[in-house]
């Protein structure tokens, strides 16, 4: 079995919005660590700045104060334009209407990242098209998200984030459009397929129906991290 | 990351339509009716261009332009023969007059009187008839356009009687001339007989036309013709010039055009504009997702860029070429239209005016996109 390694170190985030005149903070210090080779979960209620700590983490919003490392690089210390370039190499994104673009096909979806990064446009929807068969979707790949049931354009998703094999992938309720049955087959087909032991994935979810999937369950309530372990707190 | 903002594009047809609809209208109404108003402005230069062999024209100084000039008397043609520079010298009258048609119908016309000796001020090309004919009594040639608005469509005018102010006039023939401003009918025939067709006061030269000797220029011969008669002299670009000018200056042609110009651009800008915000507005989660995914502002903007200029070429392409359609066919199928043309200038200026309505609609699109935050795909 191989060593699983810290991937992530959150050191006393805090987050504050302005509403009006007012500053809300709603991330309090936090520190934790995310290794690599898990399955993470962040749960936690509405409001309990689980989608902000993700953004955070994925390098799309600016923490009003700590730092966080990803791979050994603290991401906010980088500029602007490098920030971009270090999602584009080393992050993939999983959203929770999919954000698919509607006149692109299935296949043409899962290739943005590489076309993003430059690979010719032949090169990269082959290789979408690749990553689509190891979804299990190959026959699909010619078309567009509308022609798709949602478990089937979620995996489009779920292509598009893999695609350029980043080594974080972070997931925003992928399984909330679902029902239960789509739900489930994503979230065994994310495990088997995302999971690697170089590859961090981290989930936001708060659908009870797949905590069983987690390795590591963070849980978060009002800004701050109250549970860390393999399984959901008995309350 | 171009083809993929084409396809984002062109795979809306709703709005991609109405996209190409929005700046082809813009670019058709803004060509169209430019050209309509170049030519039609022109008009006021035919009168001095349809007798290409005078390079002079003198007049009273109070004269303004062809249509607009005060007779003089017969000795001022002598005076002006006798400047030295200028070769050679002929009378012209222009009057308006009243024309009754066979079938009972009135008309106002122009009559052109051209010197009884050499026919000069006569326009060159014959449709029918010839030079000679304005020989025969009570001849009148005239202009095609005439002949278009006086008789019904491939009826033969030559030979036909007019009451031309209650004389006599027989057609013998038709000229093909540009229209004037007002496209009114034109019947030339000699000066003799245009001095009976249209009685008037003592004084009934209304122009001289007038050649410069060789090594001289029309310039320099024009200066020697006022500073010895005391009479108004012009080169022929000059007086056409004129023309142009006093219709520029004395109705509100210019005006109208430029309201239903600025009319086209604002509607365009509109239609663009509200289409384009629809259609970004609808990508802004697509939009967010490719900011978050690692796609930069720079490649936002070119693709944001590549959509307008799709738009802008394909559109202002259509708009010009309906522009070119509507402009060929009149000119070919009207005689109000006759002589019409686009000059370069105008599909160059509306492509200007398309591009800054593409800047200004894009760079409105544009701001939103830029200003939406990747992590707002994830609210």
């Amino acid at each position: 079995m191989s060593e699983k390694r810290t991937a992530i170190t959150i050191n006393g985030i805090v987050k504050e919005f302005s509403a009006g005149s007012q500053m809300i903070r709603v991330l309090h210090g936090i520190d934790a660590e995310i290794r690599s080779g898990e399955l993470t979960y962040l749960v936690g209620e509405s409001g309990s700045g689980k989608t902000t700590m993700i953004s955070i983490i994925a390098g799309i919003l600016y923490p009003t104060d700590g730092s966080v490392s990803v791979f050994g690089q603290d991401i906010y210390s980088l500029s602007d334009n490098d920030l971009v370039r270090f999602r584009l190499s080393n992050i993939g994104f999983i959203f929770q209407q999919y954000n698919l673009i509607p006149t692109l096909t299935a296949a043409e979806n899962a290739s943005v990242p590489l076309v993003a990064a430059g690979m010719k446009r032949d090169e990269a929807v082959e290789r979408g098209r690749a990553m689509l068969d190891k979804l299990n979707i190959a026959d699909q790949a010619d078309k567009l998200p509308r022609q798709l049931s949602g478990g089937q354009q979620q995996r489009v998703a779920i292509a598009r984030a893999l695609v350029h094999e980043p080594r974080l992938v972070v997931c925003d309720e992928p399984t909330a459009a679902l029902d239960a049955k789509s739900g489930r087959r994503v979230m065994d087909l994310l495990r088997e397929v995302a999971l690697a032991p170089e590859r961090t994935v981290i989930i936001v979810t708060h659908d009870n129906r797949i905590f069983d999937l987690a390795d590591r369950i963070l849980v978060m309530e009002d800004g701050r991290i109250t549970h860390d372990g393999t399984e959901m707190p008995d309350h | 990351m171009t083809w993929i903002a084409i396809r984002m594009l062109t795979g809306d047809r709703q709005k991609f339509f109405g996209l190409l609809f929005g700046v082809a209208f813009s670019a058709l109404l803004i060509s169209q009716q430019l050209t309509i108003f170049i030519n039609l402005i022109e008009r006021g230069a035919t009168a001095v261009y349809n007798i290409p062999t005078a390079n002079i024209w003198v007049m009273d100084p109070v004269s303004r332009t062809p249509d607009v000039a005060l007779p003089m008397p017969p000795t001022a043609l002598d005076k002006v023969r006798s400047v030295n520079g200028v070769e050679w010298a002929s009378p012209l009258l222009r009057s308006g007059a009243t024309v009754r048609t066979p079938e009972g119908d009135l008309e106002g016309v122009t009559v052109v009187g051209v010197d009884d000796a050499t026919l000069i001020g006569l326009p060159k090309k014959f449709i029918k008839g010839s030079r000679e004919a304005l020989y025969e009594p009570d001849a009148v040639i005239i202009d095609s356009v005439g002949a278009a608005k006086l008789f019904p469509e491939g009826f033969d005018p030559i030979g036909v009687r007019l009451e031309l102010n209650d004389r006599r006039a027989v057609i013998r023939g038709i000229v093909d001339v540009d229209p004037s401003f007002t496209s009114q009918v034109i019947l030339y025939t000699r000066y003799s007989n245009a001095l009976a067709f249209v009685p008037g006061t003592r004084n009934r030269m209304s122009f001289i036309l007038a050649s410069a000797s060789d090594g001289l220029t029309a310039k320099q011969v024009t200066t020697r013709i006022t500073e010895a008669t005391g009479l108004k002299a012009r080169t022929r670009e000059e007086f056409a010039r004129d023309g142009v000018d006093f219709i520029i200056e004395n109705t509100g042609i210019p005006v109208n055009f430029g309201i239903t110009v600025a009319l086209g651009f604002i509607v365009g800008v509109a239609i663009v504009g509200l289409t384009f915000s629809l259609f970004i507005r609808d990508n802004i989660k697509q939009f967010g997702a490719l900011k978050a995914i690692g796609v930069t502002n720079n490649k936002i903007r070119m693709m944001v860029a590549a959509q307008a200029l799709l738009v802008g070429l394909v559109g202002y392409g259509i708009g010009i070429l309906l522009a070119a359609i509507f402009i060929a066919s009149g000119a070919a199928n009207s005689p109000d239209f006759k002589g019409f043309y686009t000059p370069w200038e105008i599909p160059v200026l509306t492509a200007l005016v398309v591009m800054t309505m593409i800047l200004i609609t894009g760079w409105l699109a544009l701001r939103s996109v830029l200003k939406t935050e990747p992590a707002e795909v994830f609210r």
